[in-house]
């Protein structure tokens, strides 16, 4: 089956700054694909050059199986894409830009209604509220819509739910899994490690070079650190005091922990006492279970 | 006058027609305190936000912010706080120092303690080989820790910060956060803004709105004991789960 992305030894430079160097990996036909990278790592740029917005350096790639430069118009037809920022018209209503988008494709705005039903009827209890005016959750409800009014093959999502709150980002994420049920392939960027963690798999990019590409379980398995969980009363101060303990390779926090990244000399119980002699309270260190968070903040910091 | 305390304000309300956006808010940060303003999309944030800081008119209510009035005294507030956020920060078509300066004299400061603070700041972030490139230049990064310095390097009393990691990877979300606990060591009070919960966990207290209204406010330990929930995601769910505005 051709593979619904393609993308071969891409390269696209601007002036010196190397923004994709020699990419490549494929996304099969209804997969979940991941795209995960800290911010200027390519991955916007990937994104143009996949709807066909620029052109790379060199390389070749294909979506829906159509070449990027020869059958752009054609690409072009067959995805769906929400760019990084807002992309609808502010100064028009809501079921003004989804007309406006269904023109665009030759489709009536009801004809892929079944696609996105439930985000269909949220937005039609406003439908004459001027786009600026929604808030975050029902901006992306409806950037959403409008990428899928012509029911494309594929849909091509640059962080769709930045600055979106926690229960509207389920709600999308539950109707990209509906999506992905009803055959649409979905590539996803995401600065939400949960978020990276409901993908089948994950492509790791970092400075415009692919790490890895691989299921969350095992890129996570395979992270190799002996790893700890930390706290104490006052942790800020903790924070600094295991920094500056031997043997600590790296320490953040981690939520209500820290997480500690230890060498191999590492002696959980002396870095307690350490942290007791230092007027710490309630310290408590345990060996923890990595994360996609704590993978993606190893391959950070071997820069 | 209440002298430790950074926010004050009593049943605050603001009404847009008839669409109350803001529903009877009352509540006090501390001096020096890190305090999480949550709340789902739509709730209100922005709306409360604007009126501490002086850009809005409460329809009634009263509170201070800095020890200023916020009905009478929004002009003295806005000389105490700093504000920054994700979606505008900075000029990009000025340099670094271009940016600084403008921020800081809008603030008050005078030429010489520009130069004075500037020099202080580039050489915490180790900036010093930056100061004269263009914003749209530097990586987010940087741009981040310089947006949140241009917004105190006045030494406000109050810095409001509405979600100022939205959209940032987890790398450099952690090292903004380490500039907060910064501020707040140095007797800064920080109101901050967020969607990523994990972050609710590294303030001292934090609100949830729902619907125009503070529906919960504590410690995050204290919230996760009361809701016997173990991450703050689940207390925001918990809390946010009776919402009849949502978006």
């Amino acid at each position: 089956m051709t593979p619904a992305i393609d993308i071969e030894n891409v390269t696209k430079a601007y002036g010196k700054d190397v923004a994709l160097d020699n990419v490549s990996f494929s996304v099969p036909q209804g997969a979940m694909f991941g795209l995960i990278g800290p911010d200027g790592a390519g991955k916007s740029t990937l994104y143009q050059i996949l709807t066909t917005l620029i052109a790379p350096d060199s390389g070749k790639a294909s979506v829906a199986g159509f070449d990027i430069i020869k059958d752009y118009r054609a690409i072009r037809a067959n995805i769906g894409y929400m760019p990084e920022r807002f992309s609808l018209y502010p100064d028009l209503t809501v079921k003004e830009n989804l007309h406006f988008f269904a023109s665009l494709f030759g489709v009536n705005v009801k004809d892929n209604y079944d696609l996105t039903a439930p985000f269909f009827d949220q937005l039609a209890k406003f439908p004459n509220r001027i786009a600026r005016a929604l808030s975050g959750g029902m901006k992306q409800k409806l950037a959403l819509a409008c990428a899928l009014i012509h029911r494309p093959k594929i849909l091509l999502l640059d962080e769709p739910t930045t600055g979106v709150d926690t229960v509207s980002r389920s709600e999308f994420w539950d109707m990209l899994v509906t999506l992905k049920e009803k055959g649409i392939t979905i590539m996803v960027s995401t600065s939400y490690m949960d978020e990276a963690q409901r993908c089948q798999t994950i492509a790791l990019i970092d400075k415009g070079h692919i790490l890895d590409v691989d299921t969350p379980q095992r890129l996570v398995s395979n992270l190799g650190e002996n790893l700890y969980s930390a706290s104490a009363k006052e942790m800020y101060p903790l924070l600094q005091a295991l920094r500056k303990l031997p043997d600590v390779k790296n320490c953040y926090t981690f939520g209500a922990t820290l997480h500690l990244v230890a060498g191999n000399e590492f002696k959980r119980d002396e870095a307690v006492k350490a942290m007791i002699d230092r007027g710490l309270t309630d310290v408590k260190i345990y060996p923890a279970e990595g994360t996609i968070e704590d993978l993606f903040i190893k391959l950070a910091d071997n820069e | 006058m209440n002298n430790n305390l950074a926010i004050s304000v009593r049943n605050l309300v603001k009404r847009f027609g008839n669409f109350t956006a803001v529903d009877n808010l009352s509540f006090d940060v501390r001096r020096g305190e890190i305090f999480g303003f949550l709340g789902a999309n739509g709730a209100g944030k922005t709306t409360a936000m604007r009126m501490l800081c002086g850009l809005s008119y409460p329809t009634s209510g009263s509170g201070t912010v800095a020890g200023f009035d916020i009905t009478t005294q929004a002009e003295d507030i806005k000389r105490h706080i700093g504000y920054m956020s994700q979606k505008f920060s900075l000029y990009e078509g000025l340099t670094v120092i271009e940016n600084l300066t403008l921020f800081s004299t809008i603030y008050g400061m005078s030429a010489k303690e520009i130069r004075i603070m500037s020099d202080e700041v580039f050489k915490a972030l180790g900036m010093e080989q930056m100061k004269n490139t263009l914003v749209k230049d530097i990586p987010t990064g940087w741009r981040q820790k310089l947006a949140f310095s241009a917004a105190t390097m006045h030494r406000p009393d109050v810095v409001f910060l509405d979600e100022p990691t939205g959209g940032v990877d987890p790398v450099t979300r952690r090292k903004f956060w380490e500039l907060i606990y910064q501020a707040s060591a140095q007797g800064i009070t920080v109101f901050v803004t967020t969607h990523y919960l994990d972050e609710a966990e590294y303030c001292n207290r934090i609100s949830i709105m729902v619907d125009g209204q503070i529906k919960a406010l504590d410690s995050p330990e204290n919230l996760k004991k009361e809701y016997e929930a173990v991450t703050m995601d689940e207390v925001f769910r918990l809390v946010a789960k009776d919402a009849k505005r949502g978006d």
